[in-house]
């Protein structure tokens, strides 16, 4: 039973940072129609930051809101350097370009910084772990559920509560007749970027903070997980790549832990196997988004 | 000076041209009926006012500003908007946030947001009881309300109206028609585009029939209901 609850402790965490890096997805999708696979190196640099400003020796609870500050700013300058060109061009111009941006991010980080693994230096208290009663639960994954949890929270009061994040929902739905209503498409569109960016740079954190380094590389398996989950969830919808992302981290710990030791080398694939079962019963997602195929910006 | 100048206005769709150089002007105050047939050019026309087809030549003044370079975002805090054809609420959105990006160009002006609200809740009382339900689960001619109310949130002098009455029941209809008259005795300049000829004209101070992308005839309301034009021109007489 203790393994069990430890064991889902680690879903939610893991299953977590899939739902910030999903939803991130989600959001840019929703409102450009656009997959962004250079959201992987958002991640990778907040990783970069937060190793710069160990070895520049600032605290972490310092670090940690710089570096998602750092993938903010990446991400706006991403959509205004790469994504704005193309902004209306086809579905295959913008996945392209985010191709070409992934790919060169990372060629620069191997160029300018190193082929290999960095270590990033990080408080102790992380390794640690808080008992309750029987049950010992990490540092890092209480970290990484509340974080998770504060986002989630926040971001739905966003898009709930303020006009600017009805604006944003609005766009996602029908940016032409948003536009009629007076939101702009820049202000939008920079604000998606932001806001994944947080989201990318959050999850950043949680995934450096499991390990400990980062490579150059680093972005890439988990935004592909991020993009299944999003497809899992129902693609362009927000509560669905919630919900496809903390499915995704329930399969893969659950499957780690109670596969049997001859299966375990198949367990990706029996993920996935799970993953397109889930898509035949509901083809467009657990929970669809409300617009699928409407007109993008 | 009118309140919409439209001159030489040409839309073109890639090899297609929908509307090929016509005039168009509207005085404050009036109400003015566009009618043809299908794919006479009626919503291409509104919607390249509003900045949302293509333009490939022409000008178009509102309020004596040259508004034809002007994004679709810039031009409604001008107060021009189109109520769009199909309606197009945010089906994902409750009616009242509908209504609360309606008034987004009023900015910061709570007060008038406020204000517009209540006439607005006045105006269609069905939306009043249906605040917190989701757009998308409204019947279509709720929707209809709803968009249109959505336009009037923010206050504009110049309303496009693309079809109102399509698809409707003729009871609704007729409640969509009184507000249009309801709209025109607030003062609001309203270009009124419709398949529905003969009640298009009892509300209307006057029209333009336009077939193939051309303004074909244009008059008062009682000239074009005592003229044969309007048929022709649905029917494709010359």
């Amino acid at each position: 039973m203790d393994v069990f609850i430890q064991q889902t402790i680690n879903a939610i965490s893991l299953g977590g940072t899939y739902a910030l890096l999903a939803l991130g997805l989600a959001i840019i999708f929703s409102i450009m129609g656009m997959i962004n696979f250079a959201h992987g190196e958002l991640m990778t640099i907040t990783g970069y930051s937060l190793m710069y400003a160990g070895l520049a020796g600032l605290p972490f609870f310092i670090a940690a809101p710089l570096a998602i500050l750092v993938a903010v700013a990446a991400a706006v300058l991403m959509e205004r350097i790469a994504f704005r060109p193309v902004r209306g061009g086809s579905p295959a111009a913008m996945l392209v370009t985010s191709f070409a941006v992934a790919v060169i991010l990372q060629t620069l980080f191997q160029n300018l910084i190193s082929t290999r693994s960095k270590p990033v230096i990080l408080p102790d208290i992380l390794a640690q772990s808080v008992r309750f009663g029987d049950l010992s639960i990490g540092v890092n994954q209480i970290l990484s559920i509340s974080l998770t949890l504060t986002i989630l929270i926040a971001l739905n009061w966003f898009l709930k509560r303020t006009v600017l994040g009805i604006a944003m929902r609005a766009a996602a739905e029908d940016f032409s007749i948003a536009r009629l209503m007076g939101v702009r498409a820049n202000a939008v569109i920079a604000g998606a970027f932001a806001i994944s960016g947080a989201l990318a740079g959050a999850a950043g954190v949680l995934w450096v903070a499991q390990r400990a380094s980062v490579d150059p590389l680093m972005g890439f398996v988990p935004v592909l997980k991020a993009f299944i989950a999003s497809i899992l969830g129902g693609l362009g919808s927000l509560t669905g790549a919630v919900v496809g992302g903390f499915a995704l981290g329930f399969i893969e710990i659950y499957l780690a832990a109670y596969l049997p030791e001859s299966l375990q080398p198949f367990r990706e694939a029996m993920a996935l196997g799970l993953v397109i079962l889930l898509l035949l019963w509901r083809p467009n997602g657990l929970i669809p988004a409300f617009t699928i195929g409407r007109e993008k910006v | 000076m009118a309140l919409l100048d439209v001159k030489d206005l040409h839309v073109r769709y890639g090899a297609v041209e929908a509307v090929r150089g016509i005039d168009l002007t509207i005085e404050e105050g009036e109400l003015v009926a566009l009618l043809g047939a299908n794919g006479a050019g009626k919503s291409s026309t509104l919607n390249a006012i509003v900045g949302l087809a293509p333009k490939s030549a022409g000008t178009i003044h509102f309020a004596g500003k040259d508004i034809g370079s002007l994004a679709t975002e810039d031009l409604v805090r001008l107060g021009i908007t189109l109520t769009p054809e199909g309606r197009r609420v945010f089906g994902a959105l409750t009616v009242e946030e509908n209504l609360v990006l309606g008034g987004f160009p009023l900015g910061r002006a709570r007060e008038a947001r406020r204000q517009n609200f209540e006439r607005m809740f006045e105006l269609f009382p069905i939306l009043a009881e249906r605040r917190s339900q989701l757009a998308g689960t409204l019947s279509g001619g709720q929707q209809q309300m709803l968009a249109i109310a959505r336009s009037l949130m923010m206050s504009p002098k110049l309303l496009l109206l693309d079809e109102p009455s399509l698809g409707l029941a003729p009871q609704i209809v007729e409640t969509i028609f009184e507000s249009i008259v309801d709209m025109g005795k607030a003062g609001i300049t309203i270009l009124l585009v419709e398949q529905n000829v003969a009640m298009s004209l009892e509300v209307v101070d006057r029209g333009y029939v336009m077939a193939a992308g051309s303004v074909v005839t244009s008059g008062t309301a009682a000239e074009l209901e005592s003229s044969h034009l309007v048929e022709q021109a649905y029917l494709g007489h010359e």
